[in-house]
């Protein structure tokens, strides 16, 4: 008898917790439908940077795919010429990929990056149902053009240097070269 | 002498280095001791094979001879050991190791933290250096001085002053190797920097070496410019396939894609240089250009892509039965050429195959089957030699390394060279060499000197008696040196209508005998085979009914070539399309040489092995397509692979009988009383495995017209004026260069822009009329 009773103040005890939780604030979030902003510094996906007149950050150096422990990363270096210039200085980023089948989101290379070109975003939702679309391409890497950004091809700034866009010395584009675009790109 | 008495011979010295005593030959700098026990002392300026020159200073060792230290660190890439030193490098000396922390902190000051977009980056030594001899932080506070970031020293090299160190390595290079002063150290101080004369560019054909040795980014090739990391590349070793030098090259592929070559380090052949043309002349493997897939010609008159057993039908069905030569091309593998050998004996039952797609001769043949099988001068012969005599060949233009090493010997001792050439080259000139009008009037040799043949013998009547003649009564030793790096593999081979593989003569029945035991076939065929030209005639009038083509350009052999395959069933094994295909019945791609693995015969008949780099090729050498096509003729030749033709040709060996006899022809004096035609080809032309390169190609010499004063003045024409030069055919224009040459001949090279000699003239040698435009 008195087994009993220890034995249904035991399942009392085991219950209470369950009871108690009835009464308390719901954690679940209705993901899809609700989305929760995640932590600051939380390692989404990668984004491609621009200077402030729409000149790409990416020097084509290959060091994100140097540091890279899961060899996500592929990149192709090219000349900038006179005509087609997508960053200040000599060289560019042709191409960048990033495959993230492989990707472990540690973050080293934005640790290599020489020019802060490369920067991770917030953004979680890389799930797909091919395999071949989760190698992200320099498109869709590449930051949108915001407001006073002019999508490269195009000079620097008028009698600047590379130098100057390292400095943060460039804050526009100039107001002689096209005007600015504000559509957003993917 | 014994060579234990040869060792001991030598002089040597002893000295302390970090404590290990070591024992190396009297002259042996500190540097290069060390290294010996394994002590690697930071360097820049210091290169085994360039004389020294104390530039950079990074070096720095702390010396003490007989107990007496010297006050100052010492550079120990100009200090030759001497008996009683005591050493101390880096590792033992704190003040070596400091004096060297501050020569860093010194390049360093000027030096651009580019590393990112350089392309040394990851294999760069200032970097590495850095990083082991020194500080962490910079203390540096001031301006760097910067330049504008690179120049064009020529199309092909690109200088960017900011991250020159000064260490003097192209410059020595430029000056010892190549004999091509081109660039040098201007200004003085903070200021000094690697320069061209004005308006000069640095057109060296070896132009490329000094990016390889350049310890840092200063000096890039702009076709590699921005291609790759270090850590992208995956490195083969491979072997030359533009001349018959044999260079050992490093061939650095990113994805199966050839970025770049780099000279390999083979001290018996090009020590660790290359030529520009190997360096970067590989383009056409990934040209547009590439036959991708079999192609038969329809109904219709056009090349249709077709299956491969499709294509091998169509192409067995055209040659059974038929009466068939093969033009096997100089740009085979030994195994290639060795299955077009076996293939036309039998497959095709019959001895007309000939590799030489170039002007040639029956003398030529002789020789070739006779003598040079036999031969076996080396670069070790030249590096001894007492005087070297060049016939018929222009080392820089057509072996440049075999020059490289001629150039050596000349600059170290002033040995003798001569030549018959026409007209002194810059290769000529800077050989100091003396000319003379033929082989007979070549003096004073011995058993010690070198007689170099060129191929362009084959175009004079007698030339090659007259070498053997003279190789004879001097006892000198001789070679033959061809142009294309497959000539001597296709000769050894037997891709020649009097010879067999392994120097077996055609006529020789016992030599056939033993070739049919080995092969298993019940018979050879006994009569000696056409000449390239003889099966082209044979081809146009009806006597041969179809020809197998491996890898020719028919403009090389005659203008009137391509005509002669016009009406005829041609199968062309071919990398990329060409006139060839473009008249063929049947197109076989075939691999070309990252694809393939094989070796090429270099002109000392030594093997020059390659292995295949890119790992899923898509194509297959020639030799397995060859075995396929004997499969479907019914008549196997059993050479499934590379290496086991490579298996069979060794266990062939060589005949150890009667060689094929040569008679000697005289020379013949062809005078005439107008002009007469000599040219030879530039090393960079519009070769066609040269294509799509443009850097290098803006490094090629101009085409100029070559005439004398005399000629000049009796013409009346200066320097600025234009010359057309016609025959029958057609004619050239070309602007003039006043020379020294003789009165009544003209010099041209032989195919480059503007100056395509066969197309246009119709030969390479011959009376041409002159005028001024």
């Amino acid at each position: 008898m008195a087994d009993e009773a220890k034995s249904f103040s035991q399942q009392l005890q085991g219950f209470w917790v369950t009871f108690a939780t009835m009464f308390k604030k719901v954690n679940t979030v209705q993901y899809p439908e609700v989305k929760e902003p995640t932590a600051e510094r939380f390692h989404g996906r990668h984004q491609l940077n621009r200077y402030e007149d729409g000149l790409e950050k990416c020097i084509g150096c290959e060091l994100c795919a140097w540091a890279c422990p899961a060899d996500a990363i592929y990149v192709e270096g090219a000349d900038n010429t006179e005509e087609e210039r997508f960053s200040p200085g000599e060289r560019f980023g042709q191409v960048y990929q990033i495959n993230y089948l492989r990707c472990i989101f540690c973050g080293l290379c934005i640790e290599a990056c020489p020019t802060r070109a490369l920067t991770m975003t917030n953004e979680y939702e890389l799930a797909d149902n091919d395999r071949a679309k989760l190698i992200f391409e320099k498109e869709d890497l590449l930051a949108p053009l915001r407001q006073g950004m002019i999508a490269p091809p195009h000079p620097m700034y008028p009698d600047s240097s590379h130098l100057n866009y390292y400095k943060g010395e460039i804050t526009g584009s100039h107001p002689s070269q096209a005007p600015s675009q504000t559509q957003e790109q993917k | 002498m014994t060579p234990e008495q040869a060792v001991a011979a030598v002089d040597t010295v002893s000295a302390i280095i970090d404590g290990v005593e070591v024992t190396v030959p009297k002259g042996t700098l500190i540097i290069r001791a060390a290294e010996q026990l394994g002590i690697a002392i930071p360097r820049f300026c210091d290169h085994p094979l360039l004389a020294p020159a104390g530039a950079c200073r990074q070096c720095l060792v702390d010396v003490e001879i007989n107990g007496r230290a010297f006050p100052k660190p010492q550079a120990s890439c100009t200090m030759p050991v001497e008996n009683g030193m005591i050493v101390k490098t880096q590792l033992t000396s704190p003040v070596a190791a400091k004096a060297q922390e501050g020569i860093m902190e010194f390049l360093l000051i000027n030096h651009p933290l580019d590393c990112p977009v350089c392309d040394k980056g990851g294999e760069c030594p200032l970097q590495n250096q850095a990083m082991s001899a020194g500080r962490s932080e910079s203390r540096f506070e001031g301006e760097k001085r910067t330049y504008e970031k690179p120049i064009n020293i020529s199309s092909q090299v690109l200088l960017d002053r900011e991250r020159c160190v000064l260490c003097a390595r192209c410059t020595r290079f430029s000056e010892e190797i190549a004999g091509d002063p081109f660039i040098t150290l201007n200004e003085r101080g903070a200021l000094q920097q690697v320069g061209i004369y004005e308006n000069k560019p640095f057109e060296s054909y070896y132009s490329g070496n000094t990016v390889q040795i350049c310890p840092v980014g200063a000096l890039t090739g702009a076709s590699y410019r921005f291609r790759s990391r270090p850590f992208d590349l995956v490195s083969i070793n491979s072997a030359c396939e533009h001349c018959a030098s044999g260079c050992d090259l490093r061939t650095d592929m990113r994805r199966d894609k050839t970025l770049r070559r780099l000279g390999g380090d083979d001290s018996a052949v090009n020590q660790e240089w290359n030529c520009d043309k190997g360096r970067w002349a590989f383009k056409y493997i990934t040209s547009r250009e590439r036959v991708k897939s079999p192609m038969v010609r329809g109904a219709d008159g056009e090349l249709h892509e077709a299956s491969w057993p499709e294509a091998i039908a169509a192409a067995a069905a055209g040659l059974k039965g038929k009466r068939v030569g093969v033009l096997a091309g100089g740009r085979l593998t030994h195994e290639d050429a060795y299955g077009y050998s076996k293939f036309a004996r039998v497959a095709l039952g019959t001895n007309d195959i000939d590799f030489r797609s170039r002007p040639h001769s029956d003398e030529e043949r002789d020789f070739l089957a006779a003598v040079v099988g036999d031969l076996t001068t080396t670069y070790a012969d030249i590096d001894k030699a007492d005087q070297v005599v060049l016939l018929s060949f222009e080392p820089e233009e057509e072996s440049p390394i075999v020059f490289l090493r001629i150039y050596r010997q000349v600059r170290k001792r002033a040995m003798p060279v001569v030549s018959d050439a026409p007209i002194a080259s810059r290769g000529s000139h800077k050989l100091n060499a003396k000319l003379v009008a033929s082989a007979a009037q070549a003096t004073g040799l011995t058993a010690q000197s070198v007689i170099l043949v060129g191929e362009r013998a084959a175009e004079v009547e007698g030339a090659l008696s007259a070498a053997l003649e003279l190789a004879k009564s001097s006892g000198a030793k001789l070679a033959w040196i061809p142009r294309r790096a497959g000539e001597r593999g296709a000769l050894a081979a037997g891709a020649l209508g009097n010879l067999l593989p392994g120097n077996r003569p055609v006529v020789d029945s016992a030599a056939r005998v033993d070739l049919q035991s080995a092969w298993g076939v019940p018979s050879l065929p006994t009569t000696p085979g056409r000449s390239t030209s003889e099966i082209l005639t044979a081809l146009s009038d009806g006597s041969l009914d179809a020809v197998l083509v491996g890898g020719v350009d028919p403009m090389d052999i005659s203008a009137q070539a391509l005509e002669q395959l016009l009406n005829t069933f041609v199968v062309s094994l071919e990398i990329s399309h060409s006139s060839i295909t473009a008249i063929a019945d049947v197109v076989l791609p075939v691999a070309a040489v990252v694809e393939k693995s094989g070796s090429y015969l270099d002109w000392r008949g030594t093997a020059r092995r390659f292995d295949k780099g890119v790992e899923d090729a898509d194509l297959r050498s020639d030799v397995r397509i060859l075995s396929i096509l004997a499969d479907e003729l019914g008549a196997p030749i059993n050479l499934p692979t590379v290496s086991a033709t490579a298996r069979e040709i060794e266990s062939l060996g060589a005949w150890d009988g009667a060689r094929a006899s040569f008679t000697k022809r005289e020379a013949k004096a062809a005078k005439s009383d107008e002009f007469t035609l000599v040219s030879w080809r530039f090393l960079l032309d519009l070769g066609s495995l040269q294509q799509g390169e443009a850097n290098l190609a803006g490094t090629a010499k101009q085409a100029r017209a070559h005439i004398s004063a005399a000629a000049a003045a009796k013409l009346g024409v200066s320097e600025e004026d234009h010359l057309i030069i016609s025959s029958e055919r057609g004619s050239i224009e070309l602007p003039v260069s006043i020379r020294e040459i003789a009165d009544d001949l003209i010099w041209v090279p032989r195919n480059s822009p503007g100056s395509q000699v066969i197309p246009s003239l119709g030969f390479t040698s011959g009376a041409v009329k002159v005028a001024k435009r």
